[in-house]
């Protein structure tokens, strides 16, 4: 049976579409949360240092306690420290954001690298969150598996998309943190506390962040690893700006490029002659290309990268 | 504006450090291996497989009395472990185990400097015509032969899963010595492979792994640092069995792992301080075989092998140590 | 990005003037910031159970306390400061460069590609020939996104990341397959590394048993070059004006999307060269890995510099500096090379912390300055 399986066969593209909702996890997450946090105009390219220590307090707990979920909130809290951390720097002491992102990346990379050696050491794995079939949603054909089949944390990244969206557009906090972002001086005049909204922003972003890392070893993965994330924070980063800081551009970008992905794996299994490291290349290829080739409707935060302080302007 | 920033530091530090004198130096003499390392000592594959080797040849020579090691890890960036592999080679430790094929350029220049110091590296069999210059390397298609033809015997959907970061080195000659033993037993049997283009990318290589599975791999095997996501997602399907190469792995999933190909550098290390402790300092090749006891076939104790597999796989370890069986790397 | 940090760079009309005691002033905050940052590092090496005299004592003797050492620290700065001058254009511009890591790839395979295909001829025009097909090869790597920006609207951040993994995978492509060491497929290693350059490509050498090599001099020229190109001629001048605001250069008549692709491509030629010098100057081959992060770390050291050419030379060397001493104490105490990167990492957050505090106190003293001198 496997012998007749072509690329375009039904199974093969079910499997395609399986793999990208699951791949997609950890870059919705991490991007969702960059894109909170840009909104309010604080770039943050630590997001892969705090997926990191995140992803690294999740499995340590899950580790020593047996329990996911203390698990989850050890990477929720490792975020909101990171958090804090960033917004200390970039946005009290207003440094230049692009470096104090790398700087938060080398912290995150560094930490969770040297706890990992001191505290376990070795490469161990847990029973991560287990796949959750929807009643009745899983049963239907091809679109069951496809989406209804997964683990809770990617059920959970995909429900942050809309959530998202309603905060950020629907909700007085989002209002602020766009004007926030767009127009610091006018919303200072309005009496909305610029520096809060960015600390509440850049934390939550972060908190989402260490949810990614969490997605990673407590769902994907299951186990920790020195440099787990290997760059995924980077691409979530791109990914804000493919999506023009909308939720559900985002999403769709991470789909497409998890899709390209797990397309490319397939074409390996399938002996599609093709050099690997030139299938590998085309998640990239194409997010560009898919990017240079839509509609652009994006709408860069006018304040992004800039650190706000009153009466400079 | 640098330079004063840092003089400041260096000031301070050397005001600090100046009443308690420099980096204390033992008094006996151990011989002392230095060894420099791509990943980590824990990556359960590459790099680990020598550390741990150290670390048992220490304990046999009586501890660090007998034997002192230093070690740096990570050290992926070339330029980075040339500068290490030198400064410990200025330090005066008896050896330098250069432990990575990209080393090699940088430890052919190195050792002119430094006649008197072993410098061992690997994975290679080229000494550069250096009297002061080990090479060692492993010989992975004779356990990836084993590893096949077992992986055979155990199939049932014909269907055997490859992955790997990419196509080099070791990770090459075990799975095209694992793709012969699956032939020897039954042609007819497919190995699919799957490169993920990174050492580090754990996330894409479970997701490969699994992609292997929906396609209907019921065994999977696979080498370097990152398999360990792949074990992950064999663990997660249950029933899909795994072979390891590089060091043990049973451990990581005591019931699907069948077994592992092992490498063992104690037998090269032995052989190399007792050489320099008769004056030779290098020159030789070292290959881990089956034959002569650096590579293992380690069977997970956990795993309830079928008598027929098992007396399969030991029939191919006889039959690559008595030459019988050819694999070409 | 709007710089500050070194003197004069706030208000692009005034002639820069170069004031080495305010600079000095300047390196206090910063400075201080650095020892704090080290001092956390000192309470992790004591949970570490090593000693934290002793190993900064590494730290510093690493550098200082030999000639390998030293001369490690200047050809680490040398592909740093190389990438932190193509970042001072670009950022200058407004236009964020992440895509070192791609450019630096760029270069080096140009590099290796070139010197290898043109072996016949002779040195003094293959040296040159090459760097400069280096230079070409990563601006194109930094025309790609800068075109994709201005044409399409493609954002930098994005294209640049995504254009590091492209290169990453391209050199993979390429050294095991097509400029893969024939000497490693005869051998069946199949190590991919190119093979070894002609040796009358290579720089020289200009301290015997180091890796010291002509590409520092060459660099540190560069960085007199590019000042003079930023501040001394209409060029540099509207690429300055375009990053202060884009709106008024819009005004002025000036084709804003032709100098963002611009200083996008010539950020990329930059981190091309850095390439080429590694291939060319340290390795005399490509290996993997090429890049060492240089593509990052660059654009931290010419942060330090405060994306002033001339800032960048002593904030790439500090920083060079800062990563060979490191690695030193690892080997010196036996740590975790993990440490490194935490200590490092705590280090640029502090230093960058404290320009606020220094810009501050910098406003207070030119106030004073002001009232005495009444320029």
């Amino acid at each position: 049976m496997p012998e007749q399986m072509t690329i375009f066969s039904l199974p093969v593209v079910t499997g395609i579409l399986a793999s990208a909702v699951r791949l997609a996890t950890p870059y919705l997450f991490a991007a969702v949360g960059e894109a909170i946090g840009q909104s309010s105009g604080v770039l943050n390219l630590g997001v892969d240092g705090i997926m990191l220590l995140g992803a690294y307090a999740a499995f340590f707990v899950a580790l020593t306690t047996g329990s996911l979920w203390l698990g989850v909130l050890a990477a929720m809290l490792v975020g909101l420290l990171m958090g804090l951390l960033m917004s200390l720097i970039s946005v009290t002491l207003k440094a230049e954001q692009g470096i104090s992102g790398i700087g938060l990346y080398m912290v995150g990379l560094g930490v969770s690298s040297l706890l990992f050696k001191v505290t376990i050491g070795t490469v161990k794995t847990v029973v991560g969150f287990k796949p959750l079939k929807i009643p009745l949603l899983s049963d239907i054909p091809v679109l069951g598996e496809i989406l209804f089949q997964h683990s809770l944390p990617v059920y959970a990244a995909f429900l942050t998309v809309p959530l998202a969206w309603w905060f950020l557009d629907r909700t007085s906090w989002g209002l602020k943190i766009k004007a926030v972002g767009h127009n610091p001086t006018a919303a200072d005049s309005l009496g909305v506390s610029v520096d809060r909204v960015r600390y509440a922003s850049v934390c939550l972003g972060a908190v989402l962040s260490g949810l990614a890392g969490a997605s990673l070893s407590l769902a994907l993965v299951n186990l920790f690893q020195e440099n787990l994330t290997a760059g995924m924070g980077f691409i979530a980063v791109a990914l804000v700006y493919f999506g023009g800081w909308r939720p559900v551009g985002i999403m769709g970008g991470a789909l497409l490029f998890s899709a390209v992905n797990a397309f490319q794996l397939w074409m390996q299994v399938l002996n599609v002659k093709i050099p690997s490291d030139l299938a590998v290349m085309l998640p990239y290829v194409l997010t560009i290309a898919a990017l240079a080739l839509a509609p652009s409707l994006a709408r860069q935060p006018t304040a992004l990268n800039k650190p706000f302080e009153r009466g400079e302007h | 504006m640098s330079i004063r920033r840092f003089s400041i530091v260096a000031l301070a530090v050397a005001l600090l450090a100046a009443p308690l004198g420099g980096p204390t130096v033992a008094a006996a003499a151990p011989f002392r291996i230095a060894i420099v390392m791509p990943s980590a000592t824990t990556d359960m594959a590459f790099s680990q497989s020598m550390f741990s080797a150290l670390k048992a040849v220490q304990k046999e020579m009586g501890g660090e009395t007998a034997l002192q090691i230093a070690y740096s890890e990570g050290m992926f960036k070339v330029p980075d472990a040339a500068a290490a592999i030198r400064d410990y080679a200025s330090q005066g430790f008896n050896m330098v185990i250069a432990h990575g094929s990209q080393y090699g350029s940088s430890v052919e220049e190195i050792a002119k400097d430094f006649p008197k110091t072993i410098f061992a590296w690997g994975t290679d069999v080229n000494t550069f015509g250096l009297p002061n210059v080990y090479a060692y390397t492993a010989a992975a298609e004779q356990g990836g032969y084993v590893n096949g033809v077992l992986a055979a015997k155990l199939t049932k959907s014909k269907v055997i899963g490859v992955t790997g970061p990419v196509e080099i080195g070791d990770a090459k000659t075990y799975i095209s010595g694992f793709a012969q033993g699956v032939a020897s037993v039954d042609p007819g049997i497919r190995v699919s492979k799957t490169w993920t283009g990174s050492f580090s990318n754990v996330a894409l290589m479970a997701e490969a792994a699994k992609t292997h599975i929906a396609a209907g791999a019921d065994v999977l095997t696979g080498s370097s640092q990152a398999v360990v996501g792949s074990i992950g997602a064999a663990k997660e399907k249950g029933k899909v069995l795994w072979f390891g190469t590089q060091y043990d792995q049973s451990s990581l999933a005591p019931e699907l792992v069948v077994a592992s190909q092992q490498y063992d550098w104690t037998g090269v290390l032995k052989e190399m301080i007792k050489n320099s402790k008769a004056g030779k300092l290098g020159g030789e090749k070292y290959v881990a075989q089956l034959t002569n006891g650096g590579l293992k076939i380690v069977y997970n104790p956990g795993f309830a092998l079928p008598k027929d597999a098992r007396a399969a796989g030991d029939k191919a370890i006889k039959g690559i140590q008595s030459g019988a069986i050819k694999i070409t790397p | 990005m709007p710089p500050h940090g070194t003197a004069g760079t706030v208000r692009p009309a005034r002639r820069v003037t170069f004031d080495w005691r305010d600079v000095g002033f300047r390196a206090v905050l910063p400075a201080l910031a650095m020892v704090a940052a080290l001092l956390i590092g000192a309470v992790l090496l004591l949970l570490l159970k090593a000693d934290p005299v002793s190993a900064y004592a590494a730290m510093i003797q690493g550098v200082f306390g030999s000639v390998s050492g030293f001369t490690q620290s200047l050809v680490k700065a040398t592909p740093l400061l190389l990438v932190g001058l193509g970042i001072c254009i670009a950022f200058r511009a407004s236009v964020i460069n992440i895509g070192g890591e791609g450019q630096i790839i760029a270069g080096a395979l140009m590099a290796t590609w070139f010197s290898l295909a043109f072996r016949g001829w002779p040195g003094w025009l293959l040296l040159p020939a090459t760097m400069v097909a280096g230079f070409l090869a990563g601006a194109l790597w930094g025309l790609i996104p800068g075109l994709l920006k201005v044409r399409l609207n493609v954002n930098e951040i994005l294209s640049t990341v995504m254009m590091n993994a492209i290169g990453i995978q391209l050199m993979n492509f390429l050294l095991r397959g097509p400029l893969i060491d024939p000497a490693g497929v005869r051998a069946g290693t199949f190590l991919p590394q190119s093979e070894r350059l002609p040796e009358h490509v290579w720089l020289p050498r200009l301290v015997p048993q180091t890796l010291l090599h002509a590409g520092t001099i060459i660099a540190v020229l560069l960085a007199a070059a590019v000042y003079v190109f930023l501040w001394r001629t209409t060029i540099g001048y509207r690429i300055r004006a375009v990053g202060l605001n884009r709106e008024a250069s819009r005004y002025a008549g000036i084709n804003v999307p032709v100098y963002q692709a611009l200083s996008l491509t010539l950020a990329g030629g930059f981190a091309g060269l850095a390439g080429v010098v590694e291939v060319i100057g340290v390795q005399h081959r490509l290996l993997e890995g090429v890049t060492s992060g240089y593509g990052f770390s660059g654009i931290v050291a010419a942060l330090f510099g405060g994306l002033h050419p001339l800032g960048v030379v002593p904030a790439s060397w500090l920083f060079g500096s800062l990563l060979v001493g490191a690695d030193k104490m690892q080997r010196a105490v036996q740590v975790p090379s993990a440490l490194i990167d935490t200590v490092l990492g705590l280090v640029v957050m502090f230093v960058v912390g404290s320009a606020l505090l220094t810009r501050r106190w910098a406003a207070r003293r030119a106030i004073v300055a002001a009232k005495g001198e009444d320029r």
